[in-house]
């Protein structure tokens, strides 16, 4: 099965080898035709309108901005509904730097995206803390603290490769399983039982 | 110049008064604050520039750099004490009002505590943060300050150290916000902060009583991290604090480093390095206009005020080869040579200047809505702009003019003609026109400039291991949002000793819960948008 999405030739993908894993899961774990197809439907409709939270700590932030405008234009794929608040949005584009004071405010707006949510790491600061990775007050990459979906280097990645960084989440909703297991969520469970936070279900 | 030595001289036989790279005067914390009121009373000495905390590890103190309003002239006072387990200095909150969050910062970052100032809690770290990370013993094991998920301890009260009159110093509680206080938090998540600020705003019905800024959810210790990099290593964070003024910060971070090293650079150097400063006010400003207006209601704005932005950033992209983080300005002159269509393309750019700036003032600046809701909402007079350090298009609104390339005329600003910006009135509507007449003051000085880049190299020659000789330097340049002002202290070898970096952001920060007092609640978005802050500048 050839997953592509935004009519993007399947070859042109740099990076299939992972989705092809994801394929085969998915394939393994085998489902009946009905509830197959109903997945394909769900996920059709989850792929092509993700919408972002408006989140930005740093310079990454306003090549989103531009990301927003007309030049580059994510309206055309269906993320422009940026929310700016957590409940209504789907995915989170972490751009820019956590440092340990926005640690906690971070790990709470994750918790508080609604199912399912997504993570994208975007910029060399999100993903290692990159040039301030030895400062005392930076957090070394976010995989620590929430789990990631797609990584997007560049510091600040260009809005082109912010594009592509969306396009590979949207790749990676279409095959998942609505009913029943899901291959990234179950990943999500382990890590939020390996990461407890005390009080958010008070 | 003179005659403040002279004065000084007289009335504080004690001080030591020397001519260096700024007239530095070296104090007893006794004498300090009597010292402080005669600079600022008589000497006109009414703008802090910045205080900068120093450990010298024998001793610990400041150095305040005070620039008077009126002769232009820098001032540097160097306060020290040598206890390290408490040490305190005089506080000298009462007299500029901005100096109280500096003070905070200095706390902070070497646990100095001021005698009398009113709010002695640590503004970049977390309450619990353990030690004082700029000192030159600090221990940056991680398990001491781990990186923790779980909220961090908050409280209502804050200390304060008062004096008293055998000399004694006690320390007091206050309260920041009383339990009758009704208290709403904004941010630090919140789409008109413009990045990560968070406010703790006190509310009576819709009027605000009073508001409680927290700062450092984007604090990345960029000064800690310059001491351990040689110097032009450090060059590459002033791309990443204000994103917009990565250029203006550079060029003041080279110029600061050449003027050490006694580097000369060529006039086509200076030519580009001013252009591209130009450039990026232009889209600095062009992006304030879209946000702010956004803020305000009217999205489209950001569409066309983008289109202008856009097109600056082709024309660097193609010189300095990124979008945003150029790290074109090098110790010597610039990275690269320009890109052979620079000279076409900023001609096309003048050309549709004109048009879009008449076209944001018709869709936008007349608007019965939008000039409802900026003019005469969050007014800043003169004299409380220059206490507060409001400096950039926002003091200028106020009608204090501080643009330091006419007060402090660096590389070849002295020869340019353009007009300094400034207006009388001090509301939302007066920082918002002066941006948008500064665009077209950046355009005239790029008119002047394009064509007549005289040819010569773009970058001459430095050593390849640059050492700065031992001692203290000061640099004082215009950033996108105000004046951007650096201090390095070397002590000859390759990495700076100390190199403090003193951003426009954090004294427009300081001075919104002073605006916001008393004005309505949905006019916090307005007078924050167009104070035009940019939080990892303030933070670093």
């Amino acid at each position: 099965m050839e997953v592509t999405t935004k009519s993007m030739p399947y070859e042109a993908w740099k990076d299939n080898e992972y989705i092809e894993k994801l394929v085969n899961e998915l394939k393994e774990s085998g489902t009946n035709v009905i509830v197959g197809q109903l997945d394909k439907l769900i996920n059709w409709g989850r792929s092509n309108s993700i919408w972002p939270l408006t989140f930005a700590t740093s310079c990454c932030g306003i090549e989103f901005v531009s990301l927003g405008a007309a030049r580059f234009d994510m309206a055309r794929f269906g993320w422009e509904v940026a929310r700016a608040s957590p409940r209504q949005a789907d995915f989170m584009m972490v751009a820019g730097t956590i440092v340990n004071r926005m640690v906690p405010v971070f790990r709470r707006l994750y918790d508080q995206l609604a199912e399912p949510k997504y993570v994208i790491a975007c910029g060399s600061c999100a993903i290692s803390g990159g040039p301030f990775r030895k400062s005392y007050h930076v957090a070394k990459g976010i995989e620590e603290i929430v789990p990631v979906d797609v990584f997007v280097p560049g510091c600040p990645p260009r809005p082109e490769a912010m594009i592509y960084g969306i396009m590979q989440l949207s790749r990676k909703i279409k095959v998942e399983k609505f009913f029943g297991g899901v291959n990234r969520q179950e990943k999500q469970q382990e890590f939020l039982d390996s990461h407890p936070v005390s009080g958010v279900n008070d | 110049m003179a005659n403040i030595q002279e004065k000084i001289a007289k009335l504080y036989p004690s001080a030591s008064v020397e001519q260096a790279d700024t007239l530095t005067i070296t104090v007893d914390d006794a004498q300090w604050h009597a010292l402080a009121q005669t600079l600022r009373d008589e000497c006109s000495m009414d703008y802090l520039v910045t205080i900068v905390g120093m450990d010298w590890k024998e001793s610990l103190g400041c150095i305040y750099y005070l620039m008077s309003s009126k002769t232009n002239e820098i001032v540097a006072v160097k306060v020290s004490t040598t206890d390290r387990e408490r040490p305190m200095l005089h506080s000298v909150a009462d007299l500029w009002r901005v100096a109280c969050l500096y003070e905070r910062e200095v706390y902070d970052f070497y646990g100095i505590i001021f005698i009398g100032n009113p709010d002695m809690r640590r503004l970049f770290l977390n309450i619990d943060w353990k030690g004082f990370p700029l000192r030159k013993d600090y221990d940056e094991d991680p398990a001491l300050n781990p990186v923790s998920i779980e909220n961090e301890r908050q409280t209502d009260l804050t200390d304060t150290w008062v004096e008293e009159a055998d000399g004694k110093v006690v320390k007091k509680e206050v309260e920041v916000f009383s339990p009758e206080d009704f208290v709403v938090n904004i941010g630090p998540q919140h789409p008109a902060t413009h990045g990560v600020l968070r406010f703790r705003t006190a509310v009576d019905g819709e009027e605000i009583k009073k508001i409680d800024v927290y700062m450092g959810y984007i604090h990345r210790g960029v000064e800690k991290l310059c001491e351990s990099l040689t110097y032009p290593q450090t060059l590459h964070y002033m791309d990443r604090l204000d994103y917009f003024s990565a250029h203006n910060y550079h060029h003041g971070l080279c110029l600061l480093y050449e003027r050490a090293a006694g580097i000369e650079i060529s006039r086509r150097a200076q030519v580009i390095r001013v252009m591209m400063d130009e450039l990026s006010r232009i889209a600095s400003h062009c992006l304030f206009i879209g946000t702010y207006c956004m803020d305000l209601g009217a999205t489209t704005m950001l569409f066309y005020t983008l289109r202008v932005r856009e097109q600056i950033l082709d024309i660097m992209e193609k010189t300095c080869g990124a979008r945003m983080t150029f790290n074109y300005d090098c110790i010597g002159g610039v990275m690269q040579d320009l890109a052979p269509d620079f000279v076409k393309d900023v001609h096309a750019l003048l050309d549709v200047l004109p048009a879009n700036i008449k076209e944001y003032n018709k869709i936008f600046t007349g608007n019965v809505i939008a000039r409802h809701r900026m003019e005469g909402v969050g007014v800043l007079s003169r004299e409380d702009a220059i206490s507060y350090a409001v400096t950039g298009p926002s003091g200028r609104a106020s009608g204090w003019a501080c643009d330091m390339r006419k007060l402090k005329p660096y590389s070849i600003y002295s020869e340019l003609d353009f007009n300094e910006v400034i207006a009388e009135e001090g509301d939302s509507m007066a920082r918002f026109k002066v941006r948008l007449l500064e665009i077209e003051e950046s355009a005239k000085i790029l008119a002047q400039l394009v064509d007549n880049i005289p040819e010569g190299e773009y970058c001459v020659k430095v050593p390849k291991v640059l050492k700065i000789p031992a001692g203290q330097y000061f640099e004082i340049v215009e950033g996108c949002r105000g004046a951007f002002a650096l201090y390095l202290e070397s002590d000859g070898t390759t990495k700076p000793y100390r190199l403090k970096i003193a951003p426009p952001c954090l004294p427009l920060a300081g001075v919104v819960d002073h605006i916001t007092r008393g004005t309505k609640i949905a006019d916090l978005i307005t007078i924050g948008g167009s104070l035009d802050y940019i939080v990892p500048d303030m933070d670093r």
